[in-house]
């Protein structure tokens, strides 16, 4: 259920902080300081007022599965870690993050699963890539 | 109804090659540029529209600029508006807005991909760099974000994977027909089911083929319409929109569909049950359901049932869809929106496979979906009529 390591996304200015707070074992999401939305992937400017008064917050790191597929068929994925578990898990902060949820069997996830946030390292050791475990 | 139109499809031109490892992507472009030039009686020099999607990697960075050249085209205008599969039904509204104002009289619109028989090996790049970096890494690319959609349909309405299979089986029994499909064998609602999972809970059966093909049609204004001694479709209205992840609120069960569908049908002054035959993007079961009711065939979640009982079979069904066969069992060069066109075009002149063609189809819709409904996607879709001479 996990493919170590994982590919190093690209990092702009714009979204270092987020990969390098992941590396710490933190997961941000953005605040807009004018309209309040809390919003995910990460953009310099509100996707909702397009304002450019935006913060990093810590997100509590939970959340609920909204979606997932256990997929058979991923394009350089090696066989020996498919069935892979891609979900989108909907943050306690309200917004629902494309992801996946590692370390358990296909069959144990469902929609409304309770999730917690873990990290999966890449090559680059400043750089760690957000994935969701179920809490039990 | 048709008081009011600017544009008209004047010819239409399928591909028959279904693996095309022998021709270049250009070269398929010129095959079918010639079809549908001569399927509408127009010669290649009449053309001063030229509109094609960005996706020839083989033909390079400006699709436009190369295929004019290597056509030899001489026009006043051109687009290559890239929303993927959908960009082909946008093209036809395109090509009727850039008629309605005089940019042009003869709109060419080609598609060629060799999507079976180049390397597919590699690994699938989203075309969207700006989000992939959040997604590539996760492994999410086309089948699973789809399923992703199923999933969240079935929790939310009940969805089943013998309805979703339903689709598959009309599909099949219209490809049986066609020649040309690439799968022409009848399935059953029980066989789709019974296919491997490849990403539950979408099995292989519910996933379109995966073709080479090549398509071409030609949008006229009335005043070149009145000249030709063919029957022409007329273009009655079209729509288009995107639907996004919404700031992290994405939606699985909605697509862009409810609202291209909208404009679409508000244009043309027609509603969903004006509609005598539906060509709907296909890519995979899911896309179909979910479109049928964001166009407003049945209510949001009944899709599943409005699916049931061979409701999309041709002749006779409630709603005869892909009576080509569609992206599912006959061809899926690389984006469908261009057969979607084509089989719409056919029915409205009387034109499709005789055990498929719906009797006196007046008003059609070509409906495309561009990118993955999982994450985000254009939807295209242009109501289309006959027009009597």
């Amino acid at each position: 259920m996990s493919w170590e390591p994982r590919p190093v996304p690209e990092i702009s200015p714009e979204t270092a902080p987020y990969w390098a707070a992941a590396a710490e074992g933190r997961l941000l999401l953005c605040e807009c300081q004018d309209c309040d939305l809390q919003y995910y992937y990460p953009r310099a400017r509100c996707p909702d007022c397009l304002s450019g008064n935006v913060e990093w917050i810590d997100a509590a790191g939970t959340g609920t599965v909204y979606a997932y597929t256990a997929t058979e068929i991923v394009s350089g994925w090696p066989e020996e870690h498919l069935p892979l578990v891609l979900a989108y898990v909907e943050l306690d902060e309200g917004p629902r993050m494309l992801t996946d949820v590692v370390d358990c069997g296909p069959d144990e996830v469902e929609v409304g699963s309770s999730v917690e946030v873990t990290f999966v390292d890449t090559d680059d050791p400043d750089v760690a890539i957000p994935v969701f475990e179920l809490r039990r | 109804m048709t008081d009011d139109v600017d544009a008209y499809i004047a010819g239409a031109f399928e591909h028959p090659t279904r693996e095309a490892p022998d021709k270049s992507i250009a070269q398929l472009h010129a095959e079918v540029a010639a079809g549908a030039l001569e399927d509408a009686g127009l010669a290649k020099d009449d053309v001063d529209g030229y509109f094609t999607a960005g996706e020839n990697y083989q033909v390079g960075r400006y699709p436009p600029l190369a295929m004019a050249d290597y056509l030899g085209l001489d026009v006043s205008y051109f687009d290559s508006t890239d929303d993927g599969g959908s960009a082909y039904v946008n093209h036809v509204g395109e090509a009727a807005a850039a008629i309605a104002h005089g940019k042009c009289d003869v709109a060419l619109v080609t598609l060629a991909g060799r999507m079976r028989t180049d390397d597919r090996d590699q690994p699938e790049h989203d075309d969207s760099i700006l989000q992939e970096n959040f997604e590539r890494i996760y492994g999410a690319e086309t089948l699973p974000v789809y399923a992703l959609a199923a999933r969240r349909h079935m929790h939310e309405y009940g969805t089943t994977s013998e309805q979703l299979a339903e689709i598959r089986a009309a599909a099949s029994h219209h490809a049986q027909y066609n020649e040309h499909a690439m799968y022409r064998e009848p399935v059953t609602v029980e066989e789709v089911v019974a296919s491997r999972t490849v990403s539950d809970p979408l099995h292989l059966l519910d996933c379109c083929v995966v073709s080479d093909g090549a398509g071409a049609f030609v949008v006229v204004s009335d005043e070149v319409r009145r000249q030709l001694a063919r029957e022409c479709v007329a273009v009655l209205g079209h729509g288009a929109a995107i639907e996004h992840h919404d700031a992290g609120r994405v939606d699985l069960t909605r697509t862009a569909a409810r609202d291209s569908g909208q404009r679409a049908f508000d244009r043309a002054d027609v509603g969903p049950a004006d509609v005598d035959y539906a060509s709907i993007y296909d890519s995979f079961t899911i896309t179909v359901l979910q479109t049928l009711e964001d166009l407003g065939f049945c209510e949001k979640g009944e899709g599943g049932s409005f699916v049931e009982d061979g409701a999309l079979k041709a002749p006779h069904g409630t709603l005869p869809f892909n009576t080509d066969g569609g992206g599912l069992c006959s061809n899926h060069p690389d984006r469908g929106g261009m057969t979607k066109v084509i089989e719409a075009v056919r029915q409205l002149r009387g034109e499709a496979n005789p055990e498929v063609q719906v009797p006196d189809a007046e008003v059609a819709i070509a409906h495309g979906t561009g990118g993955y409904l999982g994450t985000r996607h254009a939807g295209s879709t242009a109501v289309l009529g006959r027009v009597g001479r």
